[in-house]
């Protein structure tokens, strides 16, 4: 254990922990503003394997990462439009279907995947950018200020999605669509519209989240995002419907996670052992949702389809 | 369902056919619109999509053999199909089969191999068991969370995925492996040969199909019993149905969940004892994931239970037709080269329209209702299972 609590080692860990933060906080951002307006999305996790296909099949065939980002992006935002239409024109349990399009994601990536590459190829990524300045703290700047692009763009995310939230007047219809649809909707703001701006917003983020996820890797496989995006959505009501709470569980998160990797890598756990840290960041969320659930209250109309006149 | 002896008009009589029939024709539609975008994705990819399906429904259906197979494979859907009935009926949504079914089996596990020596029949009952108490705890331990902190089921299941599979990581690795496999140093994660005695044994006759297919079918037939046939399941119902006016009833709102929650992981329980005691290596083996050693069966029961209608007796045969489409995507794979988890995407097709669809089957009643002569309306159009909504909004309120 003595070797873990060593400088460098503590540094690298939490950098490669601010790395591994990135999909969740990408899919959780998205989540947020998707739950705020009512809507829970369960699709996270297959909207992110078909984003980060995307992204990857696309950088794999033009070399240039940035393409593959667009890719994901794309990807997701149709993803959104279908699961607008799902949950919001054809009022489909959202919990249900969310588990549907997670089933889509993972089998059609996956089949894509062994058709068009087959054998695992790694891919460019973006290299990493030191910040000016802050890039050349010693140590601070090695574990915050030496990353690659998306890993920026998740972290510049959460203040403008706060600013959207909390400061906009499309912020105040979504979470009035979101706590009473019926009164919102009495003001004549459109329900239907706010939840399809939202969903198809919270998708593109998570086909985001997996195209930050493939593209850091260098890889792809099938399930490649093993648990992810449901860790995302687990991580909103974690965050209590916050992006800064969101932040603030990513972190918490990826930390876990590398430092799981760092032990397994210095060998202090080993073996079978290394099954039952694998567990952690499961076990976490499900104690962070027995504290949460308590406290906090959802936004009231979450999963509650909305029909005039019911 | 009562003859009213009214003369309906053509269009009454059709738009009555309509919601009487929209139960099944809904799902198939659902069903063949899937197949139909996986037919798009077959030419897509260069394959011929009639060659496709062929090659999957002769390796499905084909033969004895290829019968006995899909059987097989329908056994753990129709195990987690009729718990997810009971679970989605309750309002309870259980996403967690795959850890109910892996507890179930790490529970069966290590009783066989506790009491290795006890008479067959005995021991085969016992190994059973325990495959319903290992997932009836999976299962009741999100019930508990649901019920008593608020914590949402869907999340709490499928993160109790991740923590079961870990488990049995663990135990395969460690605790539970075949000491050959040490000796050896290939370390597969894998029990040794269980116990003999606990063998499922095959049916005389049928091939390769055991107990465990017979042991699905009671289970999905005690589930029906169970909602529909005891005051226990109404009160279940009835608490999914509306749980505020049954709060009001003095129903045990809370304890229903648990009670859902719990039933319907032992039910996954169990098919994790007959994965185990009816394959034919006669261990616990995985790969790693979940998948590796469920096969996925406990999110393609919930395929097979939407698909029957959320009803348990329905759910029967359509867990052998999704049992039929995976051993189907296999031979597919064989034979034209394309990647069986073409079903897997598919399934999530499936499950997207059937849950779209319940939206346009409210649609089709509404306009039966419509179209209907006053008096006799409400008999005429019931669509649900004819237990389902009507007598419960009924009894609620009186009581």
């Amino acid at each position: 254990m003595a070797e873990f609590f060593t400088i460098s080692v503590l540094v690298a860990t939490v950098a490669s922990g601010v790395r591994l933060a990135t999909p969740y906080l990408l899919a959780g951002l998205g989540e947020t503003l998707g739950q705020r307006s009512g809507v829970l999305n369960l699709g996270v996790e297959g909207v992110m394997l078909l984003g980060g296909y995307a992204a990857y099949y696309l950088t794999f065939r033009t070399n240039t990462p940035l393409w593959g980002v667009l890719a994901g992006l794309i990807v997701g935002a149709l993803m959104g439009v279908v699961y607008a239409f799902i949950t919001v024109t054809l009022r489909a349990e959202q919990g249900i279907s969310g588990i549907g399009i997670f089933l889509f994601g993972l089998g059609f990536s996956d089949l894509l995947f062994q058709r068009q590459v087959g054998t695992p190829r790694t891919i460019r990524g973006f290299g990493n950018w030191k910040v000016p300045l802050l890039g050349d703290i010693p140590r601070i700047g090695e574990m915050f200020f030496q990353h690659s692009l998306l890993i920026y763009v998740a972290f510049i995310l959460v203040p403008l999605m706060a600013l959207l939230i909390n400061k906009t007047n499309f912020g105040l219809k979504v979470r009035a669509v979101g706590e009473t649809p019926e009164a919102a909707d009495s003001l004549g703001v459109s329900v239907a519209r706010v939840r399809y701006a939202t969903i198809i917003i919270a998708n593109t983020m998570a086909g985001l989240a997996g195209a930050a996820l493939t593209i850091n890797l260098h890889i792809f496989q099938s399930n490649i995002t093993n648990g992810q995006g449901f860790i995302a959505v687990a991580l909103v009501y974690f965050g209590a419907w916050r992006p800064t709470g969101v932040m603030l569980g990513s972190l918490l998160f990826g930390l876990v996670s590398a430092t799981v990797l760092q032990w397994r890598t210095l060998g202090i756990v080993s073996g079978a052992v290394s099954s039952l840290t694998a567990m952690a960041p499961a076990v976490i969320t499900i104690l962070a949702l027995v504290v949460i659930s308590r406290r906090v209250g959802a936004p009231t109309a979450l999963t509650r389809p909305f029909e005039r006149g019911h | 369902m009562a003859e009213t002896g009214q003369v309906l008009n053509p269009r009454q009589r059709r738009a009555q056919l309509l919601a009487r029939t929209s139960p099944i024709v809904v799902p198939l539609g659902a069903a063949l619109l899937a197949l139909l975008i996986g037919a798009i994705t077959l030419v897509a990819l260069g394959v011929s999509p009639i060659e496709g399906y062929r090659a999957m429904l002769s390796g499905a259906f084909g033969s004895r053999d290829a019968l006995a197979r899909t059987a097989l494979k329908a056994m753990p859907l129709l195990l987690v199909g009729s718990g997810i009935c009971i679970s989605f009926r309750a309002s309870v949504i259980n996403i967690g089969g795959e850890g109910q079914i892996v507890a179930g089996a790490i529970l069966a596990t290590i009783l066989a191999q506790a009491l290795p020596d006890l008479p067959s029949v005995l021991l085969i009952t016992l190994v059973l068991v325990a495959g319903a108490v290992g997932g009836g705890i999976w299962g009741a331990i999100p019930g508990y969370l649901k019920a008593y902190a608020r914590v949402n089921e869907i999340l709490s299941t499928i993160m109790l995925n991740i923590v079961a599979v870990q488990i049995m990581n663990f135990l395969l690795k460690d605790v539970l492996i075949d000491p050959a496999e040490i000796e050896r140093g290939t370390r597969i994660p894998q029990t040794e040969r269980l116990s003999t005695n606990a063998d499922l044994p095959q049916i005389p006759g049928l091939g390769r199909i055991h107990l465990g297919v017979l042991v699905a079918v009671g289970v999905a037939v005690l589930a029906w019993f169970l909602m529909w046939r005891t005051s226990f399941g109404f009160r279940l119902r009835a608490v999914g149905h509306n749980p505020d006016a049954s709060r009001y009833a003095g129903m045990p709102v809370k304890r229903s969940t648990v009670y859902a929650l719990t039933l319907s992981g032992a039910m996954a329980g169990v098919a994790g004892a007959v994965l185990v005691f009816g394959s034919e290596s006669h261990r616990f083996v995985t790969d790693g994931s979940a998948a590796g050693f469920t096969g996925s069966a406990g999110f393609n029961g919930i395929v097979a239970a939407l698909f029957g209608g959320l009803h348990p007796l329905w759910t029967i045969p359509s867990a052998f037709l999704f049992g039929g489409l995976l051993v189907g995507a296999n031979a597919m794979q064989r034979a034209v080269q394309v990647p069986s988890a073409l079903i897997i995407a598919l399934n999530g097709l499936i499950v997207v329209f059937v849950v779209s669809s319940d939206r346009v089957r409210q649609l089709i009643t509404r306009r039966a209702q419509l179209l209907a002569p006053v008096t006799s309306a409400r008999d005429e159009i019931m669509f649900e299972p004819p237990e389902g909504g009507e007598d419960l909004e009924g009894s609620v309120a009186g009581g």
